[in-house]
């Protein structure tokens, strides 16, 4: 009676079969023409993927670039600015107000090497899927000159209206200032705050208005300091 | 031929993935707010799956069974990948829309169940073509319930093609009920569950409906 309960426990029937298989010369033959078969598999895919990624490298920078300079000109206008404003950078040091971990560059807007504007590049690392990058234009006088989302994992056909391609949610920042919006009113609608945003997602504008909101307050404490460092340079 | 025939029925039709095998819902219920999310997303399922099935299907013979998933997942996430760069490399302007959508074709199981079922055991041509006419019969379903979904929720048809096809589209965009404030149930997911299950009832109650008449009228009780 044991015996036949026994033989009828799958994990004993799967040892039963894998003694009957544990002649060495087979088992090694047969394991090893599976990893190498798996490993050839492997090596030709990554070869592969490194030589697109190779051919792509180049094409992908390029795009990006003109990518982001068309993005720049969207959040300043040209007649903002008469620089290379893509050349015309400072670093800056990671800090929780602009909620990068890492450098971060901002791009200056000049005109006739006078300051116009400073376009920021800050993080929301609360957003409902990963962080949300923004890039942050703001005026010499404090006035936001124009917000975009640079890139987001928030929830296609859901959170992803903060996205100018999906809707225009994000021109609701254009002209906001920190004088102008009480700090209370940086919020949005469901937490007494001025800002309108989506039902179904709330999470994502929430997570956006916060990082403006730190950006501006960024850009007041260090006004002096930005504008100083970009003479210099 | 009627090999091929019988691929692109069962794909369209028959073995419809989005409403009769019920594979791939996770985009089916995710993306499908509108036309234009769907269709682009199907589309790009379409291609994936004709490149994977083209792929695995010369190989079949030298994959031992029991690393055959692995492999298979290797094959469609490269080629996912490379589909991915060119695009991005190549197609900015498409990227852009489709960027999001194309690295969760990689978990969409329905690449990998018509890898497995069909791919591993046929030649590459019927392979590629079961791959493509899969992929077709989801775009289907997607832009159907796309259509539903966002015809319902917002008002309108098409909207974003502009996005998807350049701004000469524009003019594409339908609103079909003007002054229209949007319905968002039929948006947020559960309208896509809705929505889903009134299109696999229809599918249900016209495949039943063609199949009747052959069917015997005697004793013989129809099988679920």
């Amino acid at each position: 009676m044991w015996r036949q309960l026994f033989w009828r426990t799958p994990c004993l029937t799967s040892l039963d079969s894998f003694l009957k298989l544990s002649m060495p010369e087979t088992i090694i033959k047969h394991a090893s023409k599976t990893a190498i078969t798996l490993i050839a598999f492997a090596l030709v895919f990554t070869t592969l993927l490194a030589y697109v990624f190779n051919i792509t490298k180049a094409p992908i920078e390029k795009s990006e670039a003109a990518a982001r300079m068309a993005l720049f000109s969207q959040i300043v206008p040209s007649s903002m600015h008469n620089n290379d404003m893509l050349k015309d950078s400072i670093n800056i040091a990671p800090n929780d107000l602009l909620g990068n971990k890492q450098t971060s560059i901002a791009n200056i807007a000049r005109i006739d090497n006078a300051p116009a504007a400073v376009i920021l590049e800050a993080t929301a690392h609360d957003g409902y899927s990963g962080d949300i990058k923004l890039l942050i234009a703001i005026k010499y006088d404090g006035k936001i000159s124009g917000v975009r989302v640079l890139t987001h994992k928030e929830t296609p056909g859901l959170g992803d209206y903060i996205d100018i391609a999906k809707g225009n949610w994000i021109k609701l920042f254009d002209g906001e200032s920190l004088t102008k919006t009480s700090d209370a009113n940086w919020n949005v609608k469901k937490d007494n705050g001025q800002f309108d945003y989506m039902a179904g997602a709330t999470i994502t504008p929430r997570a956006v208005v916060k990082a403006v909101h730190k950006a501006l307050q960024y850009f007041e404490t260090n006004k002096d300091s930005l504008f100083a460092e970009k003479e210099t340079s | 031929m009627s090999q091929y025939t019988e691929i692109v029925e069962n794909g369209l039709w028959k073995q419809n993935p989005g409403v009769v095998q019920l594979l791939g819902l996770c985009p089916t219920l995710a993306v499908t707010t509108s036309v234009v999310n769907g269709a682009s997303l199907g589309l790009a399922t379409a291609l994936v799956m004709a490149a994977a099935n083209g792929a695995v299907s010369p190989v079949r013979k030298f994959v031992p069974a029991e690393i055959r998933v692995p492999v298979f997942i290797l094959v469609i996430a490269a080629l996912v990948t490379v589909i991915d760069l060119a695009i991005h490399g190549f197609a900015e302007p498409l990227h852009k829309v489709l960027g999001i959508f194309i690295p969760l074709i990689v978990v969409n199981c329905i690449v990998l169940a018509r890898v497995e079922s069909f791919a591993a055991k046929n030649t590459p041509a019927p392979a590629m073509l079961d791959g493509f006419m899969m992929g077709l019969g989801l775009t289907f379903v997607l832009s159907i319930l796309g259509g539903i979904r966002e015809l319902i929720g917002k008002g309108t048809l098409l909207s974003g093609i502009d996005l998807a096809f350049g701004p000469a589209f524009k003019p594409w965009v339908l609103t079909v009920i003007p002054d229209y404030h949007g319905f968002l149930l039929a948006i947020l997911p559960p309208g896509a569950f809705l929505g889903l299950a009134c299109l696999i009832a229809f599918r249900n109650w016209a495949g039943n409906r063609a199949t009747k008449p052959v069917q015997p009228s005697g004793s013989l009780k129809p099988t679920l």
